[in-house]
């Protein structure tokens, strides 16, 4: 746990000295149109509308939040497969949506993402090698083919895969092998950044377990900050510096791992905590669980207010009429007017 | 219970420790092969699509021999040997003229064959550019390339070959011409649909994450994984065209005597056919035979290539 308050200090002073934090996310919004039609009224899915937080050096912010609720957008926003509809995401304080020429391919370098399905993410036609060496020959890395298969063959070692897969296929591999191809191109550019977008929501548990201790070796070993979503909560607990909690496209709470897990603010981290699984059934039954009632609603067309009202248990008529900013509390934030 | 006293008996010494070359949890049993060996194999299997083959090879060989082998030209007549039955000299007679029919019908070949294959390959570069460009642009330019495919595909494309044909005068260059101004459009519309799901998957968002150039996207991902339909078209198309050259000869329109294409002799054939019907089966079994068997190669190699099937 000094692990977590040391990287955290080292974040904090970074964002308040002359150097700019390593990401920096100013008031992102992702909006979709989804109107059907030509003549039906015009519908806007705000999949995340208005989030700000920045990752520093050697940083993992574990972002969490129920399906639908704009994490992965969010994740894939900011290496811009979607673009941005408001807000700005600045990356060693440059905007990273006015790239142009050698500066986006330094960053499309510096700045990658694992992908949630093992099974998409692999093109299904290239052999392991060409796969781990495609981003080295896009970025003309090293001089001549034998370093790069070289390089490659390292990397297979490196994430624990066997250097003769190399002229495999992706269809041979199981999924928790696959993942760790994906992890090895995504490793073959140096990058300073990876966006782990449910990284391991698609493997089974022992697999997990594997892939987030590879992911964090490789930080140790190479200083590598992460965005990690998932909505494991226990495995963003284990891998996280500090966690933000996404809910309708807001971000709703951030604060340290400790903050976050140990006192929640926000009712529906509360909610969320509740409703982890404990291994022990004596203390799970004594464990007060916090019911929500009702679904996520829908991101088109929004109504005024807190996004949550409709499901928390300690509403009042209060939080209809603004959306609750998120408030600082000593380090710890949340967006909520009953804390 | 004698079990459970069995079992009181194990200790260390029971057990033996393995060295690390036996613990191989990342072997993989299949065999490595590459995609086209793996469809190769599968192909093989396949016996009507491999008669197929052996019988396209054997005419394109013939084709290629007879005219240069035969002591006849396509074009030689010899008017004492008029509508001669088959014999040890004419293998299969002579026409109304006195020519070589298997000199003419493999002269044909080429022709036909030619027609056939130059088609498919313009169609295939013609309709993977432009329905590769439109899937994957998508949006307005999607929506504008499309209508001028609707424009294109609204006239008849038999209008198309006889406007052409009076322009450029009737040659092989006209019919080849005329096949292709509309036949692309079906790998056209084929590549944009796949395109378009296939650009929503992950490896190709990888690939732009990873900073390659949306012309690697789209023709080092994206195409390259439609292969499999895309070759099975491209193979069905050469019988398409070869069907509608031999059409078009048949009435008249294509090739200008004495050239001759399968359907011209099909055409000549028919004005001796009360008197030797059998000049009107040899040009009439090529085509048959030729167009069954590219199909039968056209299935085998859809087959062959649809992962499904490993």
């Amino acid at each position: 746990m000094a692990e977590h308050e040391n990287k955290t200090a080292v974040a904090t002073t970074a964002s308040q000295g002359q150097e700019p934090p390593m990401i920096s996310v100013e008031h992102v919004k992702t909006y979709f149109d989804v109107t059907k039609g030509l003549f039906s009224p015009k519908q806007i899915v705000k999949a995340v509308d208005d989030v700000s937080f920045i990752i520093g050096e050697k940083e993992t912010y574990g972002l969490v939040g129920e399906s639908g609720c704009g994490k992965s957008t969010l994740g894939r926003t900011m290496v811009q497969i979607h673009p941005v509809t408001g807000g700005r995401i600045l990356y060693r304080g440059k905007d990273v949506d006015k790239l142009r020429g050698a500066e986006r391919k330094k960053f499309t370098r510096e700045v990658q993402m694992i992908f949630q399905d093992p099974y998409a993410s692999l093109n299904p036609r290239m052999t392991v090698g060409e796969i781990i060496k495609e981003p080295m020959e896009i970025h003309k890395m090293y001089d001549s083919a034998k370093e790069r298969e070289e390089r490659a063959a390292e990397l297979l070692k490196m994430v624990g895969l066997k250097p003769d897969h190399i002229r495999r296929y992706p269809h041979e591999f199981s999924g928790g092998q696959r993942q760790r191809i994906s992890i090895a191109r995504t490793l073959s550019l140096n990058p300073c950044f990876i966006v782990c977008d449910e990284p391991i929501s698609a493997l089974d548990v022992s697999i997990q377990a594997q892939i987030i201790n590879l992911l964090k070796e490789i930080q140790d070993e190479l200083g590598i900050s992460y965005l990690f979503v998932a909505h494991d909560l226990s495995m963003v607990e284990y891998i996280s510096d500090r966690i933000g909690v996404m809910y309708l496209g807001h971000l709703v709470e951030e604060g340290t791992a400790d903050e976050v897990y140990g006192s929640p603010l926000h009712p529906y981290t509360k909610a969320l905590l509740s409703a982890i699984p404990v291994p022990d059934p004596d203390a799970a039954e004594k464990r007060k669980r916090i019911h929500l009632a009702g679904e996520l609603p829908t991101p088109i067309n929004p109504p005024p207010g807190c996004p949550f009202k409709g499901r928390c248990p300690i509403a009042t008529e209060e939080c209809g009429k603004a959306r609750p900013e998120l408030k600082d509390y000593n380090g710890h934030k949340a967006a909520c007017i009953h804390i | 219970m004698d079990m459970t006293k069995a079992e009181i008996m194990l200790d260390d010494s029971c057990f033996e420790r393995l060295d690390d070359s036996e613990k191989n949890t990342e072997f993989i049993a299949m065999e490595s092969k590459t995609y086209l060996r793996d469809a190769w194999d599968c192909f093989k299997k396949n016996r009507l699509a491999l008669g197929g083959l052996m019988f396209l090879l054997f005419m394109i060989l013939m084709a290629v021999l007879v005219p240069i082998v035969s002591p006849y030209t396509y074009d030689a007549q010899n008017l004492d040997m008029r509508n001669a039955a088959p014999s040890m000299k004419h293998l299969l007679g002579t026409d109304k003229l006195g020519r070589d029919i298997l000199v003419r019908l493999m002269f044909g070949a080429r022709i036909s064959l030619m027609v056939g294959f130059v088609a498919a390959f313009l169609n295939l570069i013609i309709g993977v550019v432009y329905g590769g460009i439109s899937g994957y642009i998508g949006g307005k330019t999607d929506m504008i390339m499309m209508r001028v495919i609707d424009c294109i595909y609204s006239i008849p494309s038999m209008l198309y070959v006889i406007l052409i044909m009076m322009v450029f005068g009737s040659n092989i260059g006209s019919v080849l011409l005329g096949i292709c101004v509309s036949s692309w459009i079906g790998m056209a519309r084929q590549v944009r649909t796949q395109v378009q799901t296939l650009k929503q998957q992950e490896f190709a968002l990888a690939a732009f994450v990873l900073g390659a150039s949306h012309f690697r996207i789209l023709f080092k991902h994206l195409i390259l994984n439609c292969m499999g339909p895309i070759i099975v078209s491209t193979t069905l198309m050469v019988p398409e065209a070869i069907f509608t050259e031999s059409f078009l000869a048949f009435i008249g329109i294509g090739i200008s005597l004495p050239q001759a294409s399968w359907g011209t002799l099909a055409s000549e054939a028919r004005s001796v056919i009360q008197s030797y019907p059998l000049q009107i089966v040899w040009p009439v079994l090529a085509i048959c035979l030729t167009v069954l068997s590219l199909n039968f190669i056209g299935d085998g190699v859809g087959e062959a290539l649809d992962p499904k099937n490993r």
